[in-house]
């Protein structure tokens, strides 16, 4: 599979090198960065399975190249990422991005392996689709797979439309044995199979409109083709039974942004051979800004989320409220916390967190994350697994 | 006899008042239309925060504007520097009334995310230059009072038409003889009292027509804190056009 996308790449760059070649005319731009990590996660209770480890020091690094010509109007773009944990599903690399990227007048037109995000709510990314989810990577899921494309957008009076071509699917990876967040059984990459015979070659499509006008900013879009999640079955024996289904999605995502005050929504309607699901966030973030010309700004978010799912979600977020606080000093070194706890509406489980981040000098960043699993309910599938698993996290940046 | 005395003085009064104003608001005028027509621009721009006592930090930034006839100027900031913020942008489309429109751009999680603009006063990026004192300069923003003249230069008091901006006035000297430019600004916090200094240096003319400070230095009188903004590499030849401040463009503009 690995050489599959080594060809793919290839054949990529063999394609836009023999462009690049033909519009050397005009001067191009070159622009390549660097960026280390050292990362130290401990999680603090005794673990709930055999063989987890406590301590994970680990070290990661990007690097990335860009060179732009004609103006800016055309690009070729690479970022790479690798990782070296205590747990070998963790250590990892990828290459997130790598691109050919063409502008004119009102339509853009990129080929390669590219990261998109769509949606406006901040707990919970429901309509983000195109990427898989980096799984071992973060907790929030925010860290995505570079995804095999053809994008072509175009800017109208109407708003902006955009066609994706998707030939080629990424499995999510699931933690190692020393790793903590996991389930009781291991699960690995090529437990999961696929509904498609054609399995991650499967040609799948997405369509988006967007369009931004007064107050408000709005997206509907649809995705047919293998779901980014797995769906698991567990049997009675406590085995996992699990595949990634082919989908249909249909998302819509809302802001209105009014004086201080961001409202938000997001939406999707899915469907697959086993289910129709339906789910929602919505809410919304205030902020207090320059509080008595300190600078300083506060937010403050509220969000709902509603899950139709039961067994057969991978994300636990039924019917739970989420709230946050976002503190931005606005100081030389950019001093930000961000504050969060999310509270099921049912059942005990809560979960709290902050992250906070601060530059020293020109090129280090300090960045803290702690997530607190509190009263967790027995009866969450997911979540009880993860009981024991609350986790502080130190990362030093380095950028050359 | 007493009445009539009052009513010429109240009358007198008045006039200079409403001429006052007048000449206030037509020094703006005359400002605005002096610098009509760049159609779009392109420059680098570095800022040097320095702190009470002398250390320093910079942030380097690309900026694209592009002139609109009928509204307000719509602008592309990409950070550069630091290196933990680079790619990092902004779209900002300017409104001669209302509150501006304004986009972010999160490079590291691809992210397009609408803000509030009402945040007028807080500083941009540490900087000694709150929102309000970067965005584009609008004639309808403000109410004028013209103060007085000094040779070539034109005095003008102006009130911020928002309520939620960080000043009840600034104080604008213009020259007369270069194109309406400005050459300093004073501003007063909300309590009157004078806060910054804001001074322009280094004017050349581009295109026969638009002059541009190469510096301006912003000094806070009451935190002894000083921003620099050194601009370089005006472009106003590169031909812009709204497609260059979509959404698109400002993911394009951070990568």
């Amino acid at each position: 599979m690995i050489k599959k996308i080594v060809l793919f790449i290839s054949v990529t760059l063999f394609a836009i090198s023999s462009i690049a070649q033909e519009e050397t005319k005009n001067k191009a731009t070159h622009d390549f960065e660097l960026e280390l990590e050292g990362e130290y996660r401990y999680f603090f209770k005794a673990p709930s399975f055999n063989n987890q480890k406590d301590h994970f020091p680990s070290i990661a690094v990007r690097p990335e190249y860009n060179v732009a010509w004609n103006d800016g109007y055309e690009s070729i773009t690479v970022k790479g990422f690798f990782r070296l944990d205590v747990d070998s599903e963790r250590t990892h690399w990828d290459i997130r991005e790598l691109y050919y990227q063409k502008a004119k007048d009102n339509w853009e037109l990129s080929i390669g392996l590219k990261k998109i995000y769509w949606g406006v709510t901040e707990s919970n990314h429901l309509v983000d689709i195109i990427n898989q989810t980096d799984a071992v990577e973060s907790f929030d899921g925010e860290q995505k797979l570079g995804q095999p494309m053809v994008q072509y957008s175009l800017n109208t009076d109407f708003g902006t439309f955009d066609l994706f071509y998707l030939p080629y699917f990424r499995k999510r990876t699931f933690p190692g044995e020393k790793s903590r967040l996991r389930f009781p059984i291991i699960i690995t990459k090529n437990d999961i199979g696929f509904q498609s015979n054609a399995e991650e070659w499967r040609q799948d499509v997405a369509f988006r409109w967007s369009h931004s006008f007064s107050v408000f900013d709005i997206g509907l879009s649809h995705f047919y083709g293998t779901g980014r999640e797995p769906i698991f079955n567990f049997n009675l024996n406590g085995n996992i039974n699990a595949f990634y289904p082919v989908i249909n999605q249909t998302g819509l995502d809302l802001q209105i942004t009014h004086d201080a005050f961001l409202w938000k929504a997001e939406s999707i309607y899915r469907t697959n051979i086993f289910q129709d699901m339906f789910a929602f966030t919505a809410g919304l973030e205030y902020t207090f800004s320059n509080i008595k010309s300190t600078g300083v700004d506060i937010g403050l978010i509220g969000e709902y989320l509603y899950d139709d799912r039961d067994e057969l979600a991978l994300n636990a977020l039924q019917n739970d409220l989420f709230f946050g606080s976002r503190i931005a000093f606005n100081d030389v070194q950019s001093t930000e916390i961000l504050l969060g706890g999310i509270t099921d509406l049912k059942k005990s489980s809560k979960i709290f967190s902050i992250e906070a981040s601060r530059r020293f000098g020109k090129s280090l960043k300090l960045e803290i994350e702690g997530r607190l699993f509190n009263t967790i309910d027995a009866n969450e599938i997911i979540l009880s697994n993860f009981k024991d698993d609350s986790f502080f996290r130190v990362t030093l940046f380095k950028y050359f | 006899m007493n009445n009539k005395i009052l009513i010429v003085i109240a009358v007198f009064v008045l006039n200079s008042v409403i001429s006052s104003a007048q000449n206030g608001l037509e020094i703006a005028k005359a400002a605005d239309i002096a610098d009509t027509g760049f159609g779009s621009s392109t420059v680098q721009l570095k800022m040097t925060l320095k702190n009470k006592n002398g250390q320093t930090s910079e942030r380097e930034m690309s900026t694209k504007t592009l002139e609109l006839k009928n509204d307000g100027d719509k602008s592309l900031i990409t950070f550069n520097t630091p290196k933990d913020v680079k790619g990092t942008a902004t779209l900002t489309f300017t409104h001669k009334i209302g509150s501006d429109d304004q986009w972010l751009y999160l490079p590291s999680i691809k992210r397009v995310k609408r803000i509030s603009s009402s945040n007028k006063s807080g500083p941009f990026m540490g900087s000694e230059f709150a929102y309000e004192d970067l965005s584009s300069q609008e004639v309808e923003k403000y109410t004028y009072k013209f103060v007085k003249a000094q040779g070539d230069i034109l005095i003008v008091d102006q009130d911020p038409v928002d309520p939620k901006s960080g000043y009840t006035r600034r104080v604008v000297s213009y020259n007369k003889e270069k194109g309406y430019r400005i050459e300093k600004v004073e501003f007063y916090d909300r309590k009157n009292a004078l806060l910054k200094t804001l001074m322009y240096s280094g004017y050349k003319q581009y295109k026969g027509k638009y002059w541009r400070a190469s510096t301006m230095v912003m000094s806070n009188h009451q935190s002894n804190k000083e921003t620099t903004l050194q601009f370089s590499d005006y472009n106003f030849d590169q031909e812009l056009s709204e497609d260059d401040f979509s959404q698109n463009a400002l993911k394009r503009a951070g990568r």
